[in-house]
């Protein structure tokens, strides 16, 4: 693949409009695509595209390839791969931006598998390096406690990027590009897995990943009880509720309240941690949070080198002391 | 015919050691520990040997754990024996220190795996809690060319199939594929069991197969790296924190209420 060129990103498409997690690639993308001096181009896979589509090139994209196949109405992994592959065959990319949602965990190193080239993965920044035209990755690794600055050795160089690492572009509708239409054929034999059934187990109230303010709860809370003293004060500031690992292991909440390596990523305005020490594995979900609170009764809790502010002491009189006066100041 | 189901697993500095002691050489681009903090099995591999010996609780099957590395505490590397595990296959060379490249390691437990004459279900861990790559486990599925389910909580077979509750963002979605298939497993899957001290006898007694990598079938090409690692720093933290402090405990929690508010944050 001696004529590589350009940027692919695996974009994707909710209810017909264009995620946020493309917004997110194609902000990365713009930006190397422009010390490169190549294009943008992205994958929207699935039928009814063509709305976000539109919205690619207004958010930063040069090229929108709608790649159809009644197969990809519903997102299947197998089909899915099998797409990207003959995408990729077909547009030799220099480099594959993709996000690392739930879906791109698994997307990003198979693909790479399949194309037989490495994969940075969990990438918070990525760069070029001009005088060779290497993409360099940063990433977290040992939970977070130390980055690794890595770059893949084969073309295409595929990156996987954390949701949030990047803010969208402001979208610009007079921004011009090309759509093409790019029809894949699917064996449906291919299909090694499938789903038997969903059973949603969303948190309580506002939605973690878009709540502008969130409170989460840790090991030291001792319990499932004290995470509805953290409900009643989310309700009153409308905050969404989180917990560290522990306290879903313990069982108090389910894995949806989970933030982290291996929970959600947010970045709200501010994280309110209650009883929560702020091991690295934890951090690494939320340390794109703008203030962190903490409330520790260890001063020499982890957690005090992230906050912003923080109270030193029993979380069973702190909460009930600042959830009172929170809702004095209110209510007028 | 027993259910053949091999488990992959490494090991790894252990992550819970205490931050102080977690250091890197710069030069090595290796993180370094101190002597008196002994490596672990990774914890989801953990998880993984859990969902094997639950299978093999109620049914006839045999479990092999198989691992690469540089070298190997033998006695952290039993435990999933001690745990219940019937066999240990470790793949040890010198030249295996590169753990950051998943492709490398994902050809040679593939290859160790055909070597072993393949298995009816392979179960590993989501992710290595040292490089965080979550990379293998699929590979080896690729590279198999076999069925992969991820981020198992709960792991069932039936003659022909595997049916696992696989986590998604809001719950769990019932996934199933025929076998032979590789799931990986997170820490929802629960606690994994004690080693007993009978499991620990018989760990001592049994002899691990060591392998090296001339011992597997590797073609050059896939020996080639994929990744360079340029870098590996700790990064900088370079928030202060204020202390509220007023005259007791809950004091204190009003005039954290108060900055906020002043803060516009609330
Ligand atoms: C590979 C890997 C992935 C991981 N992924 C995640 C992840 O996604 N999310 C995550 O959260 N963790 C994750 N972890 C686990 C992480 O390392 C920590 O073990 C975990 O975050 C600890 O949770 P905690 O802070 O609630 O508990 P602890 O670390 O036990 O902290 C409890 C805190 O509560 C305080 N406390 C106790 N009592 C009181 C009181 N009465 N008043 C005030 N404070 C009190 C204590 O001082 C302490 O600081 C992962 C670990 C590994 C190895």
């Amino acid at each position: 693949m001696a004529d590589a060129a350009g940027i692919l990103i695996v974009g994707d498409v909710i209810d017909g409009q264009l995620g946020s997690t493309s917004k997110e690639l194609l902000a990365a993308g713009r930006q190397i695509a422009n010390n490169l001096n190549e294009s943008v181009s992205i994958a929207l896979l699935g039928s009814s595209t063509e709305t976000a589509g539109t919205q690619a090139i207004e958010s930063g994209a040069d090229i929108v390839y709608l790649v159809n196949n009644p197969a990809l109405e519903s997102y299947h992994i197998d089909f899915h791969l099998a797409a990207l592959k003959s995408l990729v065959d077909e547009i030799s990319p220099r480099i594959i931006l993709m996000g690392r949602t739930a879906e791109g965990r698994e997307l990003a190193p198979r693909l790479a598998f399949r194309l037989g080239v490495g994969l940075a993965q969990d990438c918070l920044e990525v760069s070029i390096d001009t005088s060779n035209q290497t993409l360099l990755a940063n990433r977290p690794v040992y939970g977070g406690s130390a980055v690794a600055v890595v770059s893949c050795e084969q073309t295409p160089q595929i990156a996987a990027i954390r949701p949030k690492a990047y803010e969208p572009l402001e979208t610009d509708s007079n921004r011009s590009g090309e759509t093409v239409s790019f029809p894949v054929e699917l064996d449906t034999s291919i299909a090694k897995t499938k789903v038997t059934n969903v059973v949603k187990e969303e948190s309580e109230g506002v939605k973690l990943e878009d709540a502008r303010i969130v409170i989460a709860g840790g090991r030291g809370l001792g319990g499932p009880e004290p995470f509805s003293d953290l409900q009643n004060l989310a309700d009153i500031l409308g905050a969404g509720v989180g917990a560290s690992r522990a306290a879903v292991d313990s069982g108090w909440v389910p894995y949806s309240y989970q933030v982290g390596l291996t929970g959600k990523t947010i970045t709200p305005e501010i994280y309110i941690t209650v009883a929560i020490s702020g091991a690295s594995q934890h951090m690494a979900g939320c340390s794109g949070s703008k203030v962190i609170v903490a409330i520790n009764k260890d001063s020499e809790a982890n957690i005090f080198k992230d906050a912003k502010y923080g109270v030193v002491g029993d979380w069973e009189t702190i909460l009930p002391a600042f959830t009172e006066t929170v809702r004095e100041l209110t209510q007028d | 015919m027993p259910l053949k189901i091999g488990v992959l697993a490494k090991q790894v500095i252990d992550p819970d050691m205490p931050t102080a002691a977690f250091s890197i050489d710069a030069t090595a681009k290796e993180v370094t520990v101190p002597s008196t903090i002994p490596p672990v099995v990774n914890g989801f591999d953990e998880n993984a040997v859990e969902a094997a010996l639950q299978i093999k609780d109620s049914q006839e099957a045999t479990v092999t754990v198989i691992s690469s590395g540089p070298s190997f505490a033998l006695d952290v590397m039993k435990k999933p024996l001690s745990m219940g595990a019937d066999e240990l296959v470790l793949i040890q060379d010198d030249g295996f220190k590169n753990t950051i490249d998943s492709f490398f390691t994902a050809r040679l437990l593939s290859s160790a795996i055909e070597k072993l004459g393949g298995f009816d279900l392979i179960i590993c861990g989501r992710q290595a809690s040292d490089w965080d790559n979550a990379q293998v486990p699929l590979g080896v599925a690729e590279l198999l060319g076999v069925a992969c389910i991820s981020l198992g909580r709960k792991v069932d077979v039936t003659p022909n199939s595997v049916i696992v509750e696989k986590i998604i963002p809001d719950g769990y979605e019932v996934v199933e594929a025929d076998l032979p298939a590789l799931v990986t497993v997170s820490n929802e899957l629960g606690q994994p069991r004690y080693p007993t001290l009978r499991g620990i006898m018989a760990a001592t007694r049994k002899k691990p197969t060591i392998w090296s990598a001339s011992d597997l079938d590797l073609d050059a090409a896939s020996l080639e790296p994929r990744l360079k690692l340029h870098d590996l720093f700790v990064p900088e933290r370079d928030q202060i924190c204020e202390i509220i402090e007023g005259d007791d405990d809950a004091d204190s929690a009003r005039l954290l209420a108060l900055k906020l508010r002043e803060a516009k944050l609330i």
